[in-house]
């Protein structure tokens, strides 16, 4: 099936099979590997992406259903430098193995654009849907206070 | 410049700019030209006999490209999956090591034990083939639980091992313990069970083997902790690949604690199938695959009495354990229970006489093997336990019970009764240290305040020893190790005066891109920015033994500071030359080489250059060039040892726990970077949590189906569900390594779920309560709360 998309800012034409799954698409047909798959039940969140600005995980959406869809990825959070909630999680020590990462902070932007006045058990509640087994989750709530606070200063949230 | 970026340095990650934009390279993320994939065919049974195996409706199917079962690689000459670590047992007693092929033969043992490869051009060709490859099966009775496996007439995993048994184990004295338990005023006893866990790092394993003809070469990409190991038993022992005909690549690893420290069948089937098909062969596990696949942990079954004199001093400690090792041998698997777990029974206590026994046994169920702590965490949970049942009985605070016991800071070095020599240590330093912070002495206020709102409060407190920094070879090989755990690390100086650094040791979150530049900063007053840190290929990295026990810092970080050493020394020799003085003369500091007293220095980056451009150089003397490799092997190993708090609140009305503080303070050795290592202890105690609260294994009892085999039914802790945990760390340096580095990685999961259930059974003690087995669900704390006959007042 034909579909096109924006993804990343880029316009896309993809023709993708009627099972294939975004994570899929994302990772084995359009070779964009920053979007990581950490399991088959759509509990662990690593695949989170933003599909029309909110945050989904990817493994749920068939690629089918995003005609005229807008898709951006870890890739696409930033240019050239770090996006403040990238660079708050490099601040704060919230990633060590780096598998869980794409879909944290995918999951942590997602969060503070919605919530006006973010809390750590704000932060703690809207991550349930993404595990992390190496940082214990402290490093990570305190970066996305932090990538938060630093989003409001640059207008962003 | 080196101090600040040297060793107790908080500086940031170098590794993170890949991670948080994406661009890590992980196993799965490898593409290949021509790349076929492989799917495995497992048993949906626990135990039963392979009748036949029909591939023909399967091979017809379109995309694929080849099937194989155990006969093909029986055919080819195949070997056994190797244990690297057996034991030796009572009255000279070998461990079993029964036979492992990568494709079963003859009989299933487990379900997820792979039974035929399928390789097809895509994932869903090769999925579809392995639905259609028709598998008869004799159904057998499975054995599941360790106590089934040693009931009189059990079903036998292995044919020729009727009593399941793979080693009976001992360590300590039995005779000084049975007399030491003649003299006790007061015995206490527990009978508990540690339950069985999946280690379920966040990426799944995954395995690429790639075959070149041209070179007769092969390559295998693999999630290891360990590529070298993984090189040196696949291509020694499995595949009989010649070593240099064989390079292992372990890139980027999604978290390992332990999961990945073993060498597994998938390796060794891409490798094999890759070079049949001269193409390259991707295999990616699925969680759900994984589940029944990946190596276990913990699994024990145990009793165990402390004889303590009137004033509640220990006399003796006599354990009982039970261990399931699966149904095969997992590379360390007897190992685990054996060495990592009997010897580390005198925890932080001068306990006189200890004796225990170990029986490891095989199961139906998927092997089991080391899991981040390995055997530490068990041995401390059963003794911390133990020492609350008894400190409860006799009526005395289990802080004091403890204070009375402790090894105090000038008896190190300490040598216990059960083998290990501790080097150094101050736990009670430790003890009165997380007393103070958690407001022990408050508690009693805080509780009152929960009994108000109706709710159950506890606390509970655990001190922990581990042996860490694996290892000496010498001592390792005699309690059993087939190979030297030594490290080797390179200190390769560009001739602009940049360094790379090449690593035995491997990093899949641990952050060593970072700590050992920062040694290699501290050593050469280099900027941490002109270090980079490479490992986890074989064909770079020369040789090396991989990262788990806690290993890495001690053994591989001492490895690269002897390196850094001899880069100095030789360039001392060059400096003397080059400033025309007498070698012992010149001194180095940051990162300059001066003649004592005066004003007249080279840089390094000058020596370096005339390492590379010998002009001016001895070369008559000195070799040119400036690289130098340094192995380390301990003489011992570390000891971590700390001081672990926690405090819960229980709902009555719905068993839930909640986990409200949680204060740990450690003794890791010397740090080198103080966030890195917090954020190793906040981890880790989370994994312990999970273990305490929420995680856990099950089996159905009759058939071995795994029940909890995926997220949905295996509980891993989420954010909402943990409190953050407060680190303090309590330092007395490793005595014997030139760093002082003890080792941090595994200290929150060995101290972590003892801490917790010691503060729920505190919790629950008013109910007469004096044990609860992990984890600490609702359901078991709730049936417990009603089985005491307790109402809820609102209920009521």
């Amino acid at each position: 099936m034909k579909i096109q998309l924006t993804l990343n800012a880029r316009p896309v034409a993809v023709d993708v099979e009627p099972h294939e799954l975004l994570s899929e698409m994302l990772r084995d047909r359009l070779g964009m590997t920053g979007t990581h798959v950490g399991c088959d039940t759509s509990q662990c969140g690593a695949c989170v992406v933003h599909l029309d600005g909110a945050s989904v995980k990817s493994c749920t959406v068939l690629a089918a259903s995003l005609d005229g869809a807008t898709v951006t990825t870890i890739e696409g959070l930033s240019d050239g430098t770090l996006h403040p909630m990238q660079q708050a999680f490099h601040e704060n020590h919230g990633l060590q193995c780096g598998f869980c990462t794409p879909g944290m902070v995918m999951s942590a932007v997602d969060y503070a654009r919605r919530e006006p006045a973010p809390t750590e058990a704000g932060v703690r509640h809207w991550l349930e849907g993404n595990i992390c087994r190496c940082t214990g989750y402290q490093n990570i709530v305190s970066a996305v206070l932090a990538g938060a606070a630093a989003m409001r200063a640059g207008g962003e949230a | 410049m080196g101090n600040e970026t040297g060793i107790g340095a908080s500086i940031l990650r170098k590794e993170d700019l890949r991670f948080v934009t994406g661009k890590g390279q992980y196993v799965a993320d490898v593409q290949l030209p021509n790349m076929t994939v492989a799917v495995l065919v497992r048993s949906p049974h626990a135990h039963a006999r392979l009748v036949s195996i029909d591939t023909t409706a399967a091979a017809a199917l379109p995309g694929v490209v080849a099937i194989y079962t155990g006969a093909d690689l029986a055919a080819d000459g195949v070997g056994t999956l190797p244990c690297a670590w057996p034991v030796t047992g009572k009255a000279g007693m070998a461990s079993r090591e029964p036979a492992h092929p990568p494709l079963a033969q003859g009989k299933v043992r487990h379900v997820g034990d792979p039974v035929a490869l399928v390789v097809a051009e895509s994932l869903v060709e090769a999925r579809n083939a392995a639905e259609a490859v028709v598998v008869e099966y004799d159904v057998l009775p499975a054995v599941v639980s360790v106590l089934a496996a040693l009931e009189p007439g059990a079903t036998a995993v292995f044919d020729d091992i009727p009593d399941n048994v793979c080693v009976d184990w001992e360590v300590g004295d039995s005779a000084a313990t049975d007399l030491a338990f003649t003299k006790a005023a007061h015995i206490a006893r527990i009978s508990l069970v540690n339950n069985r866990l999946v280690g379920n790092p966040m990426e799944p394993r995954a395995a690429v083997g790639d075959y070149d003809r041209s070179r007769g070469k092969y390559t295998l990409w693999t999630t290891s902790q360990f590529p070298h190991i993984v090189k040196l038993l696949m291509g020694n022992v499995v595949l009989h690949i010649p070593q240099h005909k064989l390079r292992v690549v372990s890139p980027d690893v999604g978290g390992g604690f332990g999961v990945k420290q073993f060498h597994y069948a998938e390796e060794a089937l891409v490798t094999w199938a890759s070079g049949k098909i001269a193409r390259p062969v991707k295999w990616v596990c699925e969680r759900s695959e994984g589940f029944i696949s990946d190596a276990h942990g913990r699994d024990h079954v145990s009793e165990a009495q402390l004889a303590l004199d009137e004033h509640g001093k220990f006399l003796g400690l006599r354990v009982k354990t039970i261990a399931n090792m699966g149904g095969y041998l997992s590379t360390f698997g007897p190992n685990i229970p054996t060495n990592l777990y009997g010897l580390l029974m005198a925890g932080v206590y001068t306990t006189p006489a200890i004796y225990c026994e170990v029986k490891a046994v095989f199961t139906n169920t998927i092997p089991v093997d080391a899991y981040r702590g390995a055997g530490r965490p068990e041995a401390t949970f059963l003794l911390e336990r133990l020492v609350d049942v008894a400190a409860t009985e006799m009526g005395i605070d289990r802080a004091e019970i403890r204070r009375r016991n402790m090894i105090p800071p000038d008896a190190y070095p300490y040598q216990t009764p059960v083998m290990l020599e501790y080097d150094s240590g101050d736990p009670g330093g430790c003890l009165d240290r997380a007393l103070a912070t958690a407001d022990w002495a408050g508690f009693p206020e805080r509780r009152k305040a929960s009994a108000a709102r109706g709710k159950f409060r506890g606390i509970g407190l655990t001190t922990y020893v581990e042996a860490c920094g694996l290892a000496p070879s010498r001592i390792a090989t005699r309690l059993g190790a087939r190979g030297g755990l030594f490290e080797s690390a390179t200190v390769r100086v560009h001739p602009t005066g940049q360094v790379t650094v090449l690593m035995g040791t491997h990093s899949h979150g641990q952050g060593h891109e970072t700590t050992c530049a920062q040694i290699v900063s501290g050593k050469l007053g280099i900027p941490h920015d002109n270090i980079e840190v490479v490992f986890g290929d074989t064909d770079r990295v020369q040789f090396g033994l991989g990262t788990y026990g806690s290993r890495s810092a001690a053994v591989g970080g001492s490895a690269l500071s002897k390196a850094a050493d001899k880069v100095i020394v030789k360039g001392r020799k060059i400096a003397a030359h080059m400033l025309e003085a007498a070698e012992t003369d010149i001194e180095f500091r940051d990162g300059r080489y001066t003649v004592r007293g005066t004003d007249m220095a080279k840089t390094f980056e000058d020596v370096a250059l005339s390492a590379h451009y010998p002009v001016d150089y001895p070369l008559e003397v000195l070799e040119p060039g400036l690289e130098e490799q340094a192995f380390y092997d301990p003489v011992n190993f570390t000891f971590p040892c700390g001081a672990h708090i926690a405090e819960v609140e229980i709902d009555p009305e719905t068993g839930v726990v909640e986990l409200l503080r949680y204060v740990a303070v450690d003794d890791v050795g010397t740090v080198i970077n103080p966030m890195i290592v917090a954020g190793q202890i906040h981890g880790g105690v989370v994994q312990g949590v999970g273990q305490a609260l929420f995680e856990d294994c099950v089996y159905d009892q009759e058939t071995g189906q795994l029940l909890s085999g995926s997220f949905m039914d295996y509980c891993m802790p989420r954010a909402d569900q943990v409190p953050r945990v407060e680190v303090e760390t309590h330092i007395t340096p490793c005595t014997h390594n030139p760093l002082g580095v003890k080792g941090c990685g595994e200290v929150g999961t060995i101290a972590s779920p003892a801490t917790v259930i010691n503060a729920v059974v505190d919790a629950l003690a008013h109910l007469g309560v004096m044990h609860v087995d992990m984890p600490a669900s609702p359901n078991r704390v709730w049936r417990l709360i009603a089985d005491a006959g307790f109402t809820p007042a609102k209920a009521s």
